[in-house]
């Protein structure tokens, strides 16, 4: 088990090896399809793109007192084509849930990244991760507005690593 | 004639979306404790475990089992000695807004397929009606997620492919659905009708117990024979291997054309929220 604080660095990345759990903590973002559509279009993003962590997520409301909704990964497939110019622009860690193309995963090894896996279905548990959460673009969006998280011990699995593994083809 | 209020149905629609999306049906945790001891791999028995420590704490927590609260779907049977004064699909919509508000449930349906407005209220639901002899109205509800049913099929196979080209095209549908519907899954395969009747066969057909089979002895054979392949296939739990690739494969048919043989394939997400109720 490896446990990472973001920002993520290059170092960082070459930790990861398919299979393993990894625990992050620190700062991430929120994005699904229509936040992608509108950030690859943006010239200057209101966070560190570079050394950043997308996680795939629609929450769902939260209650007074708690940090955030119910929040599981989303499937990362929907995100593929789009996630290729953020990882240009230095997008270190996706976590989503499934297998995604070949294409995406060529790329994502190309620009020094690693996409992860969380559980899909557990966003109770997963929720209790979060420590806080603050929507920074897009509010008309809702559910699929970005949202910067604070998480502690975020449990995740390496899914594609840099060195060519894919865990749902090994296994 | 048993006269039955709107105001009554708008209520137990909101409780019981709210009670599906927060507590998992005690069955289908049995089922998902029961594939967790006979796993094999270890990744795979933790997400078993997780799955299940996840029921917990939405069941103790207040908070959703999933952000995926669904659309909600309804099977409606109407007793034909019934009265009804006004519009149930409009009561039964009501009391989807009222339950997705109340409940801080996920509101993820938009209006049109391209300019993708929200409708804020998680409204309309899908609602199928059947008229039955009788003075009651059964109301199946469920929450469907959009990740499950996104892996969903129909094909229509020509009769002579027979029950080999049926075993087929459902391992097929599930070997490269992967990990994306969230698996262990729940199976539904409706058989026959035709184009439409084959999806809401296999719809109907997710809503059934966990723990009953097909009367039809062939069609009961088939879902045990597709129950042990498809956990021979190593999809595995989130697609990562192992042994739990499904809980239950539940097959409903219908008479059909001498031209054709309709599948569809309709599955669901380990969450399996739904519940029937009887005003």
């Amino acid at each position: 088990m490896i446990k990472l604080t973001t920002p993520i660095s290059n170092d960082d990345i070459k930790l990861l090896k398919s299979g393993e759990k990894v625990l992050i903590s620190g700062i991430i973002y929120t994005a699904r399809d229509q936040a992608h559509l509108r950030l690859i279009k943006e010239l200057t993003l209101p966070f560190e793109i570079d050394g950043s962590t997308i996680f795939y997520v629609g929450p769902t409301p939260k209650r007074e007192g708690f940090s955030i909704g119910s929040s599981g990964p989303t499937s990362s497939y929907r995100m593929d084509k789009l996630a290729v110019p953020l990882m240009e622009r230095g997008l270190k860690l996706m976590i989503g849930k499934g297998d995604r193309s070949e294409e995406f995963r060529l790329e994502m090894i190309k620009n020094n990244s690693c996409y992860l896996i969380a559980t899909g279905g557990i966003g109770a548990l997963l929720s209790s991760k979060i420590v806080s959460s603050e929507l920074i673009l897009y509010e008309d969006l809702g559910a699929e507005a970005v949202y910067k998280l604070e998480v502690k011990d975020f449990p995740c699995f390496v899914a594609y690593d840099i060195y060519g593994n894919n865990i749902f083809k090994d296994n | 004639m048993r006269t039955i209020e709107l105001s009554n149905v708008t209520n137990i629609v909101k409780e019981s979306v709210i009670k599906i999306n927060y507590e998992l049906d005690n069955s289908l945790v049995a089922l998902i404790q029961k594939a967790k001891s006979s796993e094999s791999k270890e990744i795979s028995k933790s997400i078993l475990s997780d799955i299940l420590d996840n029921q917990d704490i939405a069941r103790e927590g207040n908070i959703p089992l999933c952000q995926d609260t669904g659309i909600v779907v309804v099977f409606l049977e109407v007793g034909t000695e019934v009265k009804i004064n006004g519009d149930i699909y409009e009561a039964i919509n009501k009391g989807v807004r009222l339950g997705y508000s109340e409940g801080y449930l996920r509101k993820s349906v938009v209006n049109h397929p391209f300019i993708r407005v929200n409708t804020k209220d998680n409204s309309p639901a899908i609602i199928h009606t059947k008229l039955v002899s009788g003075d009651k109205i059964k109301l199946h509800i469920a929450a469907k997620g959009g990740g499950s049913e996104n892996m969903s099929t129909v094909v229509m196979l020509t009769p002579t492919e027979g029950i080999d080209g049926v075993k087929k095209l459902v391992l097929d549908t599930i070997f490269n659905a992967g990990g994306k519907p969230c698996p262990p899954i729940i199976v539904g395969i409706g058989i026959g009708g035709n184009f439409e009747k084959s999806a809401v066969l296999a719809k109907e057909a997710l809503l059934r117990e966990l723990d009953d089979s097909s009367k039809d002895k062939t069609i009961k054979q088939l879902e045990d024979e597709l129950y042990t392949e498809i956990n021979k296939l190593g999809v595995g739990p989130m697609g990562v291997g192992g042994d739990t690739t499904c809980l239950a494969v539940k097959i409903n048919y219908f008479p059909m054309h001498i031209a054709s043989l309709p599948v569809a394939i309709n599955i669901q997400c380990h969450s399996a929220r739904h519940i029937e109720v009887i005003l």
